[in-house]
């Protein structure tokens, strides 16, 4: 049998920086989190004394939003790889003023469903549903502090694109994205469920 | 090519790995470790951090044990005068008419902090945040972690949990005491108990630091297993060690953030009046205004954590032995890749068996038959794995440190402990067994004291990387058949208690008739006595820990127990920061040769030394 230590493994290895794979190791943490949270929510439904009510339609044009953000990011990623600064700079400022925008739209959801009466106490519907909103918020909230960071730096100097300065920026690229397909999977599963 | 190099630079420039060039100079000192603080507090170094864990371990498991005397002094002698103790434990002795008894109250708090402190602090923390942390870059070649700010905010978050939860034996209406598994209601509504309020508030906030520790360094642990090994250190070349500690990272960043989960609704639960869990209640006569919860699902939620974190517990202490067992022995470990191949099981199955603890909850019947399928499933791998130790015995010419007894104790503690798993694993019988103290002493054994001899084991074992000294071997031997003895000694007798019913968790047993089953009051008397003994012991232990540490025997050869692990390879036995301080050896073999002749007439093959034409690597077969 081939000895499996023969492989030439350099090859294979450090193409994905520690750091980043950290970051991913991270997300599947959080997704565990989220998971529980889901899983929670079917468990529960499936007991009865369940109240349905329809989503705030703020929640879809919020999911439009955060995904045009995901989309602003990532072209400013390209951008500043192209040494484009100008192009970086915009880009990166639509993202943000997005991602400003979901957290804003997404507290407009909540008070459109006080203002027909279902709070947080109402049922454990709405409790799950300000619960899992509330929590994803909580992870928008530190990639929108880093995208404002990078935001900053940007027009503080211009950024030269070093090995460092890209991997910052895809770190952050990579959490957003990350949050914002979040936000797919849980706005889906509630839209279904 | 040119990413590999580029990204070695990004490192450098954010300072965390320690490039190869840094340490001609003095490698003991680097730049990070200039003072007194940052070198023995806010230190960056895995080994200092390692220490860090272990103390802070050992801190913890003093104060549990401790606990434990207190509440086993209450079940041996109810009828004690406990007066002598009001001094440590203030007016949690209630005194009447001269007599001194404790506080029923607090009788259920010591038993919650009791699990809390052993299951999270010390045998999570103390011994996976040890070990992980010490040999994970040491013997995969590594100058630190992927990440040492990260490690270091770990143990911090550790610290800072460890701090609430010792706060919370100081207020006044005292810990949390609605056991170590948070149930709700008690642990729901302020008003269930005493130590529902103030206490369970400051449990869960330590518990959520606790999982931000954990999740940090498991983060670390997995990427530099996966990213950081050296040359030539494929995965099939790691020590059963790494692959312990590995995998239960892994299980405890898939497991712990659920307990968050499950927290956090029952922090909504406590503060802001939503139903997760608390269904109609009525106390004291009041309706509450809760509507429709589950309690149940608080239970999912938390056993999807519970049962994987016994794994967590326990696969550290088995890489550790398995470790330790092969290097005493002078044998390669018998079926390194089954060994690896049941962690991987283990690890699996450990995420869906977690209903077993709920048979009694009111599953249904059926779903309960899976669980019990699945729980007796994880047999296969744990028999596959004493299997593997025992023939690793088998003909080694063995040496019978401290480290080899306490890891020979491991695999008869598992062998005790693991059987009596099958019998509950049964949901039928454990309508029998389910609360007493055949539970009791089947978790006790099975992953308390077996998880501490293999801590044990990797202490006396790695205690000169640590320390550059020997810890006492006579004391060792002594500390290893007097906890041995005096281990079976405790829990074996509780097994007769729990078939014969005795519920756990009460205080006294004033109208349960004893005179049916006779001996069970002095049954109890004699565990009690026998726990005492076993705890004198562990003082043993630390006063030989602490002496040691200082004084012991200096170790000379940098190889004392001829080993074929990095971890043996740095040039001085304690390495500074970076721990090699040339280049980083490069690895040629897998982590078992021994028994084989090595041409310095050695009877082990260091893994940095090259394969002979025609040799074959092991494991790989």
């Amino acid at each position: 049998m081939q000895l499996v230590g023969q492989v030439p493994l350099k090859k294979k290895r450090n193409k994905i920086h520690p750091y980043k794979f950290a970051l991913w190791v991270a997300c599947a943490a959080i997704v565990m989190m989220f998971a529980a949270l889901t899983s929670a929510y079917m468990v529960r439904k499936s007991g009865g004394n369940w109240l349905e009510f329809t989503l705030p339609n703020v929640f879809y044009i919020n999911t439009l939003v955060i995904l045009l953000s995901s989309i602003s990011i990532h072209g400013a990623y390209l951008a500043f790889k192209k040494n484009n600064h100008k192009l970086y700079k915009i880009l990166l400022s639509g993202g943000a003023i997005l991602g400003l925008t979901f957290v804003t739209l997404q507290y407009q959801g909540w008070q459109e469903l006080i203002a027909q009466g279902i709070e947080l106490k109402t049922n454990p519907s709405s409790s799950f549903l300000y619960v899992i909103s509330g929590l994803h918020l909580a992870h928008i909230i530190p990639g929108i502090v880093a995208i404002v960071l990078a935001f900053i730096f940007a027009f503080i100097r211009k950024q030269e694109v070093t090995p460092l300065s890209k991997l910052r920026l895809e770190l952050v690229v990579h959490y957003w994205h990350f949050v914002d397909f979040l936000w797919v999977y849980l706005f889906v599963f509630l839209l279904l469920q | 090519m040119a990413n590999i190099d580029t990204t070695k630079e990004a490192i450098l420039e954010v300072g965390h790995d320690h490039g190869h060039d840094d340490h001609h100079d003095d490698h003991h000192g680097d730049k990070y470790q200039s003072s007194f603080v940052t070198r023995y507090f806010f230190s960056l170094d895995h080994k200092m951090i390692a220490k860090q864990f272990l103390f802070t371990g050992m801190f913890w498991a003093v104060i549990g044990a401790a606990m434990s005397l207190v509440f086993r002094y209450q079940l041996g002698f109810p009828e004690a005068d406990m007066e002598w103790l009001q001094p440590l434990l203030g007016r949690w002795i209630i005194v009447q008419d001269g007599m001194g008894s404790l506080d029923p109250e607090f009788y259920y708090a010591l038993v919650t902090m009791h699990g809390t402190i052993l299951v999270f602090f010390v045998l999570t923390a103390g011994l996976s945040g040890t070990f992980s942390n010490l040999l994970i870059p040491l013997q995969l070649g590594a100058r630190d972690m992927a990440s040492p700010l990260l490690n270091m905010l770990s143990y911090w978050f550790f610290f800072l949990a460890g701090a609430i939860m010792f706060s919370s034996l100081f207020v006044s209406t005292g810990p949390f005491s609605g056991g170590w598994v948070a149930y709700p209601p008690l642990s729901a509504l302020p008003q269930a108990a005493s130590g529902s309020g103030v206490g369970m508030t400051l449990w869960t906030l330590s518990l959520v630091f606790f999982v931000v520790s954990v999740l940090l360094g498991g983060v670390n642990y997995i990427t530099t297993v996966l990213n950081m090994r050296t040359k030539g250190m494929s995965m099939w070349r790691m020590p059963l060690t790494i692959w312990a500690f590995f995998v239960t990272a892994i299980i405890g960043l898939l497991s712990f953030p659920v307990l968050v989960s499950a927290m956090l609704l029952l922090m909504f639960d406590r503060g802001l009046g939503t139903s997760f869990y608390l269904s109609e209640i009525f106390i004291g006569g009041q309706a509450l205004d809760y509507v429709g919860g589950s309690p149940i699902l608080y239970q999912h939620l938390f056993w999807f954590l519970g049962h994987p974190e016994v794994y967590i517990i326990i696969l550290p202490a088995m890489g550790i032995v398995s470790e330790v067992l092969s290097v005493h022995a002078r044998k390669p470990i018998f079926g390194y890749k089954a060994m690896v191949f049941s962690i991987l099981a283990i690890a699996v199955l450990s995420f869906i068996v977690w209903a077993h603890h709920m048979f009694m909850s009111g599953i249904n019947p059926f779903i309960a038959n899976i669980f019990v399928i699945f729980t007796l499933i994880i047999a296969v791998p744990s028999a596959v794995k004493v299997f593997n130790w025992i023939a690793t015995l088998f003909g080694g010419n063995i040496r019978f440190t401290s480290a080899m007894l306490f890891a020979i104790g491991f695999v008869s503690m598992f062998i005790s402990g693991g059987l009596t798993g099958i019998f509950l694993g049964n949901s039928a019988i454990d309508i029998q067994l389910h609360d007493t103290y055949f539970v009791v002493a089947h978790f006790h054994i099975v992953m308390g004291v077996a998880a501490f001899f293999g801590m044990f084991a990797g202490i006396y074992h790695w205690f000169p990387k640590m320390f550059g000294r020997f810890m006492n071997e006579t004391l060792g031997k002594i500390h290893f058949w007097g906890t041995l003895v005096g281990a079976y000694a405790v829990f074996w007798p509780m097994h007769y208690l729990g078939m014969a019913g005795v519920p756990r968790r009460y205080y006294r047993f004033d109208t349960f008739d004893f005179s049916s089953s006779p001996g069970f009051d002095t049954m109890n008397q004699f565990i009690t006595i026998a726990a005492v003994i076993v705890f004198a012991l562990q003082i043993l232990f630390i006063i030989n820990f602490i002496i040691s540490a200082l004084k012991g025997k200096i170790v000379k050869d940098l190889n004392p127990w001829n080993a074929t692990t990095l971890e043996w390879t740095t040039p001085t036995m304690v390495p500074g920061h970076g721990n090699w301080p040339g280049a980083i050896p490069a690895v040629e073999r897998w982590a078992y040769d021994y028994g084989k002749d090595s041409d310095d007439g050695k009877d082990f093959i260091s893994q940095v030394t090259p394969l002979k034409e025609g040799e074959h690597d092991g494991g790989g077969h």
